[in-house]
């Protein structure tokens, strides 16, 4: 079979056209979560199934993807989304952050801000945040509809009367426009910060939970806290050890059996970029 | 608000399932403080109109008139869902029989007392828990316990939890479904002797349902029996139960077995 045998970025254009709408509706009304008919897509559920509909929807031939999978350009879940694109919309691909025109993306956001011109993608496992605390569908869309998010700090109670401090760090409940609450799927509570007033469009898709979701430029978002246990994006404190980096988020890295680690920067393109520039840090090579 | 008016106002109250009655032409009036009794048989409709009253079930015909603290008396039936669901999270409380439907079973007990007062917008986390363990203790649970999940709770202990969890934001009506089914005796008269402190001492309106006529003798104020889905006898608690006037009621009162 030729890569003609598939419409232009694998869907069919009535598929588009349905997500599209839900899209739409989507950035009307930011954080709430819009239900679309979620196709079968050729791999499994949990790969980033809803991500790869919502890109495939809002891709053009002009655009240029970039995919990343917890920050790095080159684990298996980015080189198959990036080369199945590539393949079936014959788009161009980059790993360059500001290069990319739409970037999907699993549990990060970039560390290069990004501009009014980007579009930022997020594969959703869960976008329910209230599911573990009411297990009830129909009662959720009610709490949500009715704004009852008194459950939603019961968490946040749970975490610190348990742990001291809020334990929870990543998939960290955020309100959106003093609305709606929103999952910001699992990246790590580091960046929720970016979600907010961010200048790029930020489109949430679940492909199992048949869910999509949407942030518009510059939309107010902010992390849900307590006032005596206020918000912090944390991150390992450390700098990273291939670029020096001080401020990024940072993967830890066990590097023998003899409990020897290193911290690098989860984003790789970050990473390299300043590695480029002649940036070092401690165990460069 | 006048002190003098009633609080809860319940009209013609009627719910049918499909051809069966639940239950049918139940007028009553509420006043601040007063705790009714609602006994019967199993099946005589005592939990349809309880939950036609908090607005769990919709009734077919009748108005639930209800005193709210700002906007004065409004039918709850054909209030909107909101606005309902904000009055039983504020001023009404619900207890359930079995302590695990009212209670959040994989939440601690400090979380299940301060959800309550974070849905209407607790954010001081401080706060929370030093009014979680001044209701821990007011119902008699050990404050070292407030961080333990109620599946580690005895049966009366997850009773008194749901207590405090219904009572921690200062409701003024409380519906109670069977509080004390299903705990043994001593567990029982703790629980109301409890129930009467608090009762007395916030001066609650309570409305009561249960089939346990030493209950309602403890603590309702006046006593509704019920038969059939409709109300065959209603006043005082003691004029009722030492001179009931109704077959039934006569029935019911010289089926207690004596010890």
């Amino acid at each position: 079979m030729n890569n003609e045998a598939y419409n232009f970025a694998y869907l069919d254009e009535q598929t588009k056209r349905m997500i599209r709408r839900a899209l739409l509706k989507a950035v009307a009304i930011p954080g709430y979560q819009v239900p679309f008919a979620s196709r079968e897509m050729p791999m499994p559920y949990g790969w980033g199934t809803g991500g790869v509909q919502v890109s495939a929807a809002i891709l053009t031939p002009d655009d240029r993807l970039k995919v990343i999978d917890q920050g790095a350009d080159d684990t298996t879940n980015a080189v198959s989304i990036r080369s199945f694109f590539k393949r079936t919309a014959g788009v161009q691909t980059t790993t360059a952050t500001s290069e990319a025109t739409v970037i999907q993306t699993r549990h990060r956001i970039p560390e290069v801000p990004l501009t009014e011109k980007q579009t930022l993608v997020y594969q959703v496992p869960i976008p329910e945040p209230l599911r573990f605390l009411e297990p009830r569908e129909s009662e959720t869309r009610k709490m949500h509809s009715l704004e009852e998010y008194g459950l939603m700090h019961v968490k946040l109670y749970e975490d610190i009367a348990r742990h001291g401090h809020i334990a929870t760090s990543y998939a960290y409940p955020v309100s959106v426009e003093e609305r709606y609450i929103m999952d910001p799927s699992p990246i790590p509570k580091f960046d929720n910060p970016k979600l907010s007033q961010n200048a790029a469009l930020q489109l949430f898709g679940a492909g199992r939970e048949q869910r999509i979701y949407a942030l518009p430029p510059y939309t107010k978002v902010v992390s849900l806290d307590f006032d005596d246990h206020p918000f912090e994006a944390s991150k390992a404190n450390h700098v990273c050890a291939l670029c020096g980096a001080e401020h990024s988020y940072l993967d830890e890295v066990i590097v023998d059996d003899e409990g020897n680690r290193m911290f690098v920067c989860s984003d790789t393109d970050y990473c390299e970029s300043r590695r480029a520039q002649g940036l070092t840090g401690k165990s460069a090579a | 608000m006048n002190e003098n008016d009633c609080l809860l106002s319940v009209k013609q109250l009627e719910k049918r399932y499909g051809p069966h009655i639940g239950c049918q032409d139940v007028s009553f009036d509420l006043y601040p403080g007063e705790v009714m009794g609602i006994v019967g048989e199993s099946g005589s409709g005592k939990s349809t109109l309880l939950n036609c009253m908090a607005g769990h079930l919709k009734p077919d015909t009748g108005e639930v008139v209800f005193n709210t603290r700002t906007e004065g008396l409004r039918d709850t039936v054909t209030m909107s869902e909101p606005e309902r669901r904000l009055l039983s999270r504020t001023d009404w409380a619900f207890i359930h029989q079995h302590a695990r439907d009212g209670l959040r079973m994989g939440v601690s007990a400090g979380g299940n007392v301060g959800e309550r007062m974070m849905a209407v917008g607790a954010r001081h986390y401080g706060d929370i828990r030093r009014t979680a363990e001044d209701w821990l203790e007011r119902v008699e649970i050990d404050t070292s316990r407030i961080d333990d999940r109620p599946a580690t709770f005895s049966g009366g202990m997850q009773q008194r939890l749901q207590i405090a969890r219904n009572l921690v934001t200062q409701p003024r009506l409380i519906f109670m479904d069977e509080p004390t089914g299903g705990l043994d005796v001593s567990v029982q008269a703790r629980l109301l002797d409890l129930l009467r402190s608090l009762v007395r001492d916030m001066n609650l309106s309570v409305i009561i349902v249960t089939h346990d006529l030493a209950v309602v003798r403890l603590l309702a104020d006046r006593l509704m029996v019920m038969k059939s889905g409709q109300v065959v006898e209603q006043g005082l608690t003691d004029q009722v139960l030492d001179d009931p006037q109704h077959a039934y009621t006569q029935l019911l009162v010289s089926s207690v077995l004596h010890v």
